[in-house]
């Protein structure tokens, strides 16, 4: 079983409790803190780092490309994009000016776009390369394996039954960046359903797996079945349902559960990194 | 199978959008949007019919009901032509930008035995009903004060021009955002029976409020207060905030987390305990069958369609209700307007003597001085 970090906690987003996600924020307001914990992870051999494209990544990136040393093997897996920036401009500039917003403002194609131009070919293909690229600016020169559609954007082109814009994700992280592509989703049946339909095979798919059925869209016997039964490769996330859950009952659910592969989770202490990486490590040997 | 179309697609249109198009019982027939560029992706990409004139949508489609979530001023028109067409409609909120015209519609869709409700998500999120329900059966005692509130970041800088920015087009704190909280207060209490020392701020915007305040009374002895600022970027989304003073305790309610705390537990139910009391968000949200950025936005979606399979049932959010919530709005407006405040007169007493005693308070800290927080 493969330990992805994640990056809920250094951003203040908790989805149990208000006054946690303030305290985590205020916990992590300062690089130096997010490296340390980053470091402890580091340290006990986690490699990957599961991480939203939110502008404090910037940081983080940075401080890791100056030490390449250090960080030798450490992977970023990009989650994108950060909802909340797309949503915010969507408020304030509609979809077509929050689109324009994002595009580059150097090279022809984005000068083009936001005159119209592209827009007016209907060229969404291009639109979302460029979107994507905007995205992974942050992380030139540092390992990106995998390159995951974030879950409120793999839902929304799911529901509105656009799985052409999966296809388009994948085809331009794997030329453009040699990436895997991933989907991370909270309605996980019906997104290998729509995946396979456009060809996807074996993805990899981050949903929430956990014994409370929290965030399980379609219900936890169809989630069960699928991880039995179907062709992808599942990382579970949410776990621990933000805390709700006993660590030991949570991960020996989530480990009783045939080919899940990798865990994400997050934690702010070394003290509850060490518990729940230990509890994996018991629940798979 | 239901046919539903949605009118509008901004934020709130694509994820209604999205909510449609996967319900089991319905059928998305169709969207309609200005933007003839975001139609022609969702022709090619969706599969799904497009018009950008509402009116061609109504006249040339076989629909049971429609979603309209454009831009609040355009509301009552296109409400108005759907119900004349004998459809069920589910609107965005604010409803509309005046209580008359809001209970003309509400009359309108009655008449005509309509199923109708408007987007006040906040009734459908699982803390907020359950704390409806605790109130409902008198778990808090008589209640004596309610406070709201309700903060985040939208407008974060001056000079962005939307119809959010203008005051016509129904943008603003008090409509686009505080108007949530009054909803659920609403929701909670019923409508107070008067309101006063409205106070709107401006932090960024030209047009419009950025922050809200308010007084009510509820006439039964029952006061509440309202604070909204839709420019507060110390949270990552909308954080709304319900806090309530019973005779027989107090609540603290978030979208995740209800705090109880009961002075007694007879006649309750036994799993409540004296003292603080703690129910979480999965203990009282109910699964959907498709989940986009939090379940209330499709329990809201699930429960209009139930209302028009089931016979066309009253909603949990109906335009009368809305009406009212509109209502308070107004109020609210003709308050600020209208309110005189009380001066204390500082300028009249005696100011202190400029040889007299030194003043110990300590200036400003200097920058390079230590935080006094961490």
């Amino acid at each position: 079983m493969k330990i992805l970090f994640g990056d809920n906690q250094f951003f203040g987003v908790n989805h149990m409790s208000e006054d946690k996600a303030r305290a985590q924020a205020i916990k992590f307001q300062d690089l130096e803190a997010v490296m340390e914990m980053l470091d402890v992870a580091y340290g006990d051999g986690i490699r990957a780092f599961m991480c939203t494209t939110h502008e404090r990544l910037k940081d983080i990136c940075d401080y890791v490309r100056a030490q390449p040393r250090r960080y030798g093997e450490l992977e970023f897996l990009p989650c994108m994009p950060y909802a909340h920036k797309y949503a915010n401009a969507v408020t304030e500039l509609g979809l077509l000016g929050a689109l324009k917003s994002f595009l580059p403002e150097d090279g022809a194609v984005g000068a083009a776009m936001r005159g119209g131009l592209a827009f007016a070919r209907k060229d969404i293909e291009s639109l979302a390369g460029l979107l994507i690229d905007a995205e992974m600016k942050v992380f030139h020169g540092l390992n990106t394996p995998i390159i995951f559609l974030q879950n409120v954007m793999t839902d929304l082109l799911l529901g509105m039954g656009m799985k052409d814009v999966f296809r388009m994700f994948a085809d331009h992280v794997q030329k453009r960046y040699g990436a895997e592509p991933g989907f991370i989703t909270m309605n996980l049946p019906r997104l290998l359903d729509a995946l396979e339909g456009c060809g996807i095979d074996n993805p990899i798919i981050c949903s929430s797996i956990n014994k409370a059925g929290f965030r399980m869209c379609g219900g936890i016997a169809a989630y069960e079945e699928a991880i039995a039964d179907r062709r992808f490769r599942p990382i579970a996330m949410s776990v621990l349902a933000s805390g709700a859950i006993p660590p030991a009952e949570a991960i020996a659910y989530v480990c009783s559960q045939p080919r899940i592969e990798s865990i994400v989770f997050g934690a702010s202490t070394p003290a509850n990194l060490r518990e729940v990486k230990a509890l994996i490590e018991q629940g798979t040997a | 199978m239901l046919r539903i179309a949605v009118i509008g697609l901004g934020k709130m249109g694509l994820s209604h959008y999205a909510i449609v198009n996967t319900h089991p019982n319905v059928k998305l027939v169709a969207v309609c949007d200005a933007s003839e560029y975001v139609l022609s992706v969702l022709a090619k990409h969706a599969g799904v019919s497009t018009f950008v004139d509402y009116r061609k949508l109504l006249a040339s489609e076989e629909l049971d009901a429609v979603v309209v979530a454009t831009p609040s001023s355009t509301h009552v028109e296109i409400v108005r032509a759907a119900l004349e067409a004998g459809l069920h409609v589910f609107c965005e909120k604010p409803f509309c930008l005046g209580a008359e015209v809001g209970f003309q519609l509400a009359d309108q869709a009655e008449a005509a035995k309509r199923v109708n409700q408007v987007g006040y998500h906040y009734r459908f999120i699982g803390v907020f009903h359950e704390l409806k329900r605790l109130l409902d059966c008198k778990t808090i005692g008589k209640v004596h004060h309610v406070r709201a509130e309700a903060f985040g970041p939208v407008v974060l800088r001056p000079k962005i021009i939307t119809w959010r920015s203008k005051k016509i087009e129904g943008g603003g704190c008090l409509h686009d955002y505080a108007s949530h909280a009054i909803d659920l207060l609403n929701y909670l209490l019923g409508p107070p029976q008067s309101v006063r020392g409205t106070l709107f701020g401006r932090l960024y915007s030209q047009d419009v409020e950025d922050e809200v305040y308010a007084t009510f009374n509820y006439g039964n002895g029952a006061t509440g207060t309202l604070a909204a600022n839709w420019s507060d970027e110390s949270t990552r989304k909308m954080s709304m905030k319900i806090s309530l003073w019973g005779a027989n305790g107090r609540v603290v309610a978030d979208r995740q987390e209800l705090f109880v705390y009961l002075r007694r537990t007879e006649g309750l139910p036994t799993n409540f305990r004296k003292g603080w009391n703690v129910i979480r968000t999965m203990d009282v949200t109910s699964p959907v069958w498709f989940y986009l950025r939090g379940e209330e936005y499709s329990a809201q979606i699930g429960h209009f369609v139930d209302a028009i399979t089931s016979g066309h049932a009253i909603t949990r959010s109906t335009f009368r209700s809305a009406a009212e919530t509109q209502v308070v709005i107004d109020s609210m407006i003709r308050d600020a307007e209208s309110a005189v405040a009380r001066e204390l007169g500082w300028a009249a007493r005696s100011q202190p003597q400029e040889a007299g005693l030194r003043s110990l308070a300590s200036p400003c800290p200097r920058p390079e001085s230590p935080a006094a927080v961490r």
